[in-house]
């Protein structure tokens, strides 16, 4: 038994290693999934779709599922998700609320007006904070947050079709959205 | 042409590898003596045919060949030569052609001094490393090729990874995989012994130079390694415990238990099966090492561009090579003999001590690094296990078995008396005390760590000396001493010169981050630093914020620093690189941060003083000397005669 | 030339702005709080490397916020909560102690007591062995292989 001892730790390590492969180091679940989203006040550099506050709190979407979306206009693979979201807006009722993230330069607004805005809203988190307060490490981020006011998923990186279909949309539809 | 050059010759010295390793291992177990001459030529074949393609990658790097992409992806226009050179070997695929070559070369020097080894003993050895150049080979021609084309060619290359432009990573490499590599012919020499049965003493002493000088290059390789983490960096840290680092280092300890127990194994014929378990252990982190760092399953500040495909097949080569390694061992194991009985109180037993402890802290790297994979593969969750976790638990492993290096070399073989030891060692004991407990006063207060850093340095070095001394009591002359007992000792001390280092820079090292207009002053550790601002400078390949800092002490001007901020031209990567003016007692080390106003007039500047930082690197050093001196020891040249008494032999170093 | 005269206008002119630099976050004390925290806690968007070493964004953005809250008066258990509750146990560079990582933290122990276990056990197995003069012959043997062959 005792000369089998190697082999046997060997192969419990291979065993790892190769689920190992198919994993990513880097993705980082975040803490808040089934925690209450932090409630924040900001002002909004955008708002479309009947909503008509000059700040923007969680606490407005109560009621609602609803995706809060952290993205910048400084950031490039943000723009590869803008089109995926619009699209999305387009075609079904969903709630995009667009958390613009240290935006120096105050460009936000501008380039939603250019390009069109997916967003029921925008709250301006200029010094980032609101971002730190919730986690986010990188643009773009999304969170799902339910009825509740409870996040239920989020995804790191820029959506993409097949992110949204595989991922979101059965999310929402467990949600009930 | 000349990718293709090497390309082809790359396939040519995989045939050559197929030759080497198949054909002299069905001639030695068939006994067929023209099979088994195969190796000699097959091994120096493909030596030959990998080392040109080496050189016609390097020629691809030195005329910009940017319709290659490996040159397209890591080389630039305005790059320096030199750093092309290097350049060569600084992505994946060039540092496996690298691993390669250094094989080869390996190998064809066991082709060349294994004259007096047994046909069939060369014919195994050389067969098991053609194996592993065959996987290797295969590895590069199927996923990795480092000669593929670019169609079209790109108009200049994305320029090689600024943090490797440097002095410490042209040697770095070549030095690490000749450790690595070095492993393998330890490993070759297991295979062999484990194949044919023949597991004595004789065996033990063939691998032992071997071992010995791999280790010394893995030592080299590693400290250079530090030392460029520390320049390059600009973090002012020597060892982070990053999984890379740890890779280099696993296969180090595991390295540093197989040269002790080897030297049981050769003077007593005991240990085999743990030796031959460690000679497995030590080439099988190397290959681990490997996939940790290429596979992307560990993030690291150093890793390569990973690629599934690739840690696939690494992962399949090692469950080949580590698994088949381990089957032989686990069938062959029950028939090796022991050797000769010993005390609780004697060299055997230290000697098993130190393995034993230093097993215990190699699995706890190996734990901590790859616990945040076990976790994740478990879905229980990211963490992160870093420097706090390795500095908590590698330091009190590793105290005991320093104390126990003091001892060890003194101790006679078979069994020793406690008390006839403790009476030549209580003056050593008692001042390597005094020392631990009173220096730390003397500087800045009651300190544990440093206490127990000089109290373990001070203790190596007097036993040392000691151990010189007895082995002078015959009236030996001092070099006339066996180079294999010189090398032990040069080693050991080198380690108690480091650990002097680490233990001083660890507690009295001084920092600061200021902001600094042109003019300001600061001081720091007794130097008074004076900013007299940064101005452009422009590099070859990059574009510098250069400083200009003038240090003084009691109002003379002492020298003068300048740190730099750059930004690559190719890939806008912003590099600090940290001006360091060395001496053997301290480092000054500045570093410049971030520009905090327009104009650039107000730096963040970072300064650190660094006392005995430098005989970190120096006691490496001595540990490498060392390891080459005890290689060279007498008993391991050829040319000893028959004439020689059979019985000398146990009563070497 | 030039640059000479450049630089010994800066010496000239340095004395009219020279000051005492000061440091970066104006509290050494807090500073050196700051290091040491810094050391124990991840850079999340870089490779491998702490929050006190690295120059990301979000790291400079993490440090501003510790300092912040050092100055407020919460201490170093206060700070790491508010990071935790944020970014989870992976900003921690020395995991918490609790069921999922018991074995990494006991484990160290544990192989050094296996590897007690087993250097007890082979000594005792080897105080009892006679010193078979076997074992000398064959060393012989190894020594007339190594040396005697031509």
């Amino acid at each position: 038994m005792k000369r089998w001892l190697p082999l046997i730790l060997f192969a419990v390590l291979v065993g790892f290693f190769a689920k190992g492969l198919f994993l990513n180091p880097r993705e980082v679940p975040s803490p808040f999934i089934g925690k209450p989203a932090p409630a924040f006040t900001l002002p909004v550099v955008a708002t479309a779709n009947a909503y008509a506050k000059a700040d923007f709190s969680p606490a407005d979407m109560k009621g609602k599922v609803w995706l809060l979306n952290v993205w910048a206009p400084w950031c490039v693979s943000c723009r590869q998700e803008h089109g995926v979201l619009m699209a999305v807006a387009q075609s079904q009722s969903v709630l995009f609320v667009g958390l613009n993230w240290k935006d120096k330069d105050r460009e936000a607004e501008q380039l939603l007006a250019d390009h069109g805005s997916p967003y029921v809203a925008v709250p301006d988190d200029l010094s980032g904070k609101i971002g730190i307060d919730y986690g986010v490490t990188g643009t773009p981020e999304t969170y799902v947050i339910d009825q509740a006011g409870i996040i239920r998923m989020k995804h790191i990186g820029p959506i993409s079709p097949d992110v949204w279909k595989e991922k979101f949309e059965p999310k929402l539809k467990e949600l009930g959205a | 042409m000349i990718p293709e050059l090497g390309h082809f010759a790359l396939i040519i010295a995989l045939l050559l590898a197929l030759t080497q390793a198949i054909l002299p291992l069905i001639g030695a177990q068939r006994g067929n003596l023209t099979l088994m001459a195969v190796a000699r030529p097959a091994t120096q074949g493909q030596f030959v045919f990998v080392a040109l393609a080496f050189a016609c990658l390097v020629y691809s790097f030195l005329v910009n060949d940017f319709s290659v992409e490996n040159v397209a992806r890591n080389s630039f226009s305005q790059l320096p030569e030199v750093y092309r050179v290097t350049a060569s070997w600084g992505s994946h695929e060039g540092s496996l052609l690298l691993w390669v070559l250094m094989l080869a070369f390996w190998s064809t020097a066991v082709s060349v001094f294994s004259r007096h080894l047994p046909d069939d003993m060369v014919a195994r050895v050389i067969g098991v490393m053609g194996l592993i150049s065959v996987g290797f080979l295969t590895f590069m021609l199927t996923t990795s090729n480092p000669f593929l084309r670019l169609l079209p060619a790109a108009a200049d290359g994305r320029d090689m990874n600024p943090l490797l432009q440097d002095w410490g990573m042209i040697i770095h490499p070549p030095m690490l995989y000749m450790g690595y590599v070095g492993f393998a012919v330890a490993f070759a020499f297991a295979i062999a012994a484990l194949i044919s049965g023949r597991l004595d003493a004789a065996w033990a002493r063939w691998s032992r130079p071997w071992t010995t000088v791999a280790w010394a290059f893995l030592t080299l390789g590693v400290g250079l390694g530090s030392w460029w983490a520390y320049r390059e960096l600009g973090w002012g840290g020597w060892w982070f415990w990053d999984p890379t680092e740890n890779a280099s280092f696993m296969p180090w300890l595991a390295g540093t238990a197989l040269i002790h127990s080897l030297a049981v194994t050769e003077k007593r014929g005991a240990f085999k099966a743990w030796t031959v378990l460690l000679a497995l252990s030590a080439f099988s982190l190397s290959l681990l090492g490997t996939f940790l760092v290429r596979s992307g399953v560990l993030s690291s500040v150093h890793a390569f561009a990973t690629d599934p495909a690739r840690g696939a097949f690494i992962l399949v080569f090692m469950v080949v090579v580590i698994g088949g390694s381990l089957i032989l061992y686990a069938w062959r194991a029950p028939k090796m003999v022991t050797g000769g009985a010993f005390t609780g109180f004697s060299r055997e037993a230290m000697l098993l001590a130190n393995n034993v402890i230093l097993l215990a802290a190699m699995g706890s790297v190996l734990l901590g690094t790859l616990y945040p994979l076990l976790m994740d593969a478990l879905g229980m969750g990211k963490i992160s296990v870093g420097p706090p976790y390795f500095n908590a638990v590698f330091v009190p492993l590793m105290a005991p078995a320093l104390f126990l290096m003091g001892v060890g070399p003194l101790l006679r073989w078979k069994g020793d008396s406690l008390p006839d030891i403790f009476s030549r060692l209580k003056w050593a004991l008692a001042v390597a005390a005094a020392t631990g407990l009173l220096l730390p006063l003397t500087l800045k207060g009651f300190n544990p760590w440093a206490s127990l850093g000089f109290f373990v340095a001070t203790w190596i070095t007097l036993t040392a000396f000691i151990g010189f001394r007895d082995r002078m009591k015959n009236g030996t002359r001092l070099f006339k001493l066996p180079r294999a007992f010189w090398g032990m000792q040069l080693a050991h001390l080198g380690l108690a010169w480091g650990i002097a280092g680490i233990a001083v820079v660890a507690n009295y090292q001084e920092e600061r981050d200021v902001r600094m207009n042109v003019g300001d002053h600061t001081t720091l550790a007794g130097y008074t630093f004076t900013f007299r601002g940064a101005v452009e400078h422009p590099g070859p390949n990059y574009r510098a914020a250069r400083g200009t800092l003038e240090v003084s002490q009691d109002g003379k001007q002492l020298f003068v620093l300048h740190p730099e901020k750059r930004i690559y031209n190719a890939s806008g990567m912003p590099m600090t690189e940290a001006a360091i003016h060395p001496n053997i007692f301290r480092d000054v080390y500045v570093a410049l941060g971030e520009p905090l106003d327009e104009e650039a007039k107000t730096w963040a500047v970072r300064l650190f003083y660094k006392p005995f930082i430098n005989w970190l690197w120096i006691g490496a050093l001595m540990m490498v000397i060392g390891g080459f001196l005890a290689a060279s020891d007498r008993r391991y040249r050829i040319a000893v005669k028959a004439t020689v008494p059979a019985g000398a032999v146990t009563q070497g170093a | 030339m030039k640059s000479l005269l450049f630089s010994l206008l800066l010496a000239l002119a340095g004395p009219v702005w020279a000051g005492e630099a000061v440091s970066i976050g104006e509290d050494p004390v807090i500073e050196q709080r700051l290091v040491k925290l810094g050391e124990e806690l991840r850079c999340l968007v870089c490779q491998n490397e702490s929050l006190a070493g690295s120059h990301a964004e979000l790291a400079e953005d993490l440090r501003r916020e510790i300092r912040a809250q050092m100055k407020a008066g919460k201490n170093d258990q206060e700070v790491i909560e508010y990071l935790t509750t944020r970014y989870g146990d992976f900003v921690l560079y020395r995991p918490p102690f609790k069921p999922v990582t018991y074995l990494l933290w006991l484990g160290p122990l544990l192989f050094l007591g296996i590897g007690g276990g087993v250097w007890y056990v082979t000594l005792k197995k080897r105080r009892a062995l006679e010193n078979t003069p076997v074992d000398e012959q064959q060393l012989a043997a190894a020594a007339q292989l190594l040396d005697g062959k031509k």
